[in-house]
């Protein structure tokens, strides 16, 4: 296995103290000579100071802005500090830290690899309403971008430099779904799916509390609507 | 036009050029906004003073009664300027985030620097 030090894992957290330090340790584990990375996003317990005295580097941002601005800190992280293969891993304890590796081994032959729950042999306990809209986005983009797509809320992710370099500047502020899926094909990077395993949260309420399913689909059409509309974006020369 | 309205129309519209000016006096208002707002209480002036203007308006939109030109015209210039507060707004809460962010990667480089020269200084 090639040399793991240019291997950063970002965990984005907002008040996850209690989950946090257990979190941080099995990625340790399963990946000892990676960077861990939790960004703070404006948390009003411990979080920061867990992560910390557990050994991850913290950056904390000034008030509470939303997954998707402290997912790009991080990838803001990784091109400032020249990291080469970036992983999303949630703080909550849902993503097993040992499907890193295979995230890790998936970006040989493509750009980003999104982990999914839904590939592997295990059920989850999902409720209809948003099975649904998963299962309908899912497929909306897998018709536009003619990739497989099971997981489009699949948080756990791989990406390489090329895909960081372009999402530092361009990822979205909301939740990872549908659009930032057919962004990612439609800036020219490869993705592929993996099985993954995710476990129920460990302790505390889930970050995603499901919204108005009504209001989820009106903006997700939106969003999707207005990343077909906006020019093709460009990815670096080199 | 009946003449209590225009004297009040007259009224309020120099009460808001008054307004505009001081605020934009104590710097509490960037003359960047200023002239859309003074611009708003001169139109309003002309209308209450020029009342054959209100009139040939109110035919050339072809509304029936002068009530509904005015009526249509200060809703239209609320939904543009509403609009501009908007595109405004956004691009202040884009900058605010990117601000947040480098504020955040900055203070994160700073403290590793400062835990440097303290090892540094302690080694010695």
């Amino acid at each position: 296995m090639a040399d793991s030090s240019d291997v950063l894992v970002i965990i984005p957290a907002f008040n996850e103290e209690k989950n946090l330090r257990i979190v941080i340790e099995e990625t340790r584990a399963a990946q000892m000579h990676a960077r861990i990375l939790v960004v703070d996003d404006g948390s009003s317990d411990r979080t920061a100071e867990v992560a910390r005295s557990a050994g991850a580097t913290v950056v904390s941002l000034p008030f509470n802005l939303g997954y998707g601005v402290a997912v790009q800190t991080g990838f803001r992280f990784a091109v400032r500090g020249r990291f080469r293969r970036i992983v999303l891993l949630d703080g909550d304890g849902q993503h097993d830290p040992r499907f890193v590796g295979p995230l890790l081994e998936g970006l040989e032959d493509s750009d980003v690899v999104r982990g999914s729950r839904f590939l592997g042999a295990a059920r989850y306990r999902i409720p209809a309403t948003r099975r649904m809209g998963m299962a309908l986005f899912g497929a909306i983009a897998g018709f536009l971008t003619g990739d497989r797509v099971t997981d489009v809320t699949s948080g756990f992710q791989a990406f390489d430099e090329r895909a960081v370099r372009f999402l530092a500047e361009n990822y979205p502020s909301d939740y990872p779904d549908a659009d930032t899926v057919i962004l990612i094909k439609r800036a020219g990077l490869s993705s592929r799916e993996i099985p993954v395993e995710m476990r129920e949260r460990l302790s505390g309420t889930p970050m995603v509390s499901w919204p108005g399913s009504f209001y989820y689909v009106f903006k997700m059409c939106l969003s999707i609507l207005v990343t077909l509309l906006r020019e093709k974006p460009v990815l670096d020369p080199d | 036009m009946n003449p209590r309205i225009r004297i009040m129309a007259i009224t309020l519209s120099v009460l808001l050029l008054i307004v505009i000016v001081e605020l934009v006096r104590k710097r509490r208002l960037r003359e960047e906004y200023s002239w859309v707002w003074i611009m708003t209480g001169v139109v309003v002036f002309v209308l209450a003073t020029w009342e054959s203007l209100a009139v040939r308006l109110t035919h050339l939109v072809g509304a029936k009664i002068m009530a509904s030109t005015l009526f249509f015209g200060g809703l239209m210039f609320l939904t543009v300027i509403s609009l501009h507060f908007s595109t405004k707004l956004s691009q202040l809460s884009d900058q605010v985030k990117k601000l947040a962010q480098q504020a955040a990667l900055l203070t994160e480089d700073l403290d590793r620097f400062r835990e440097r020269r303290e090892e540094d200084s302690s080694q010695r």
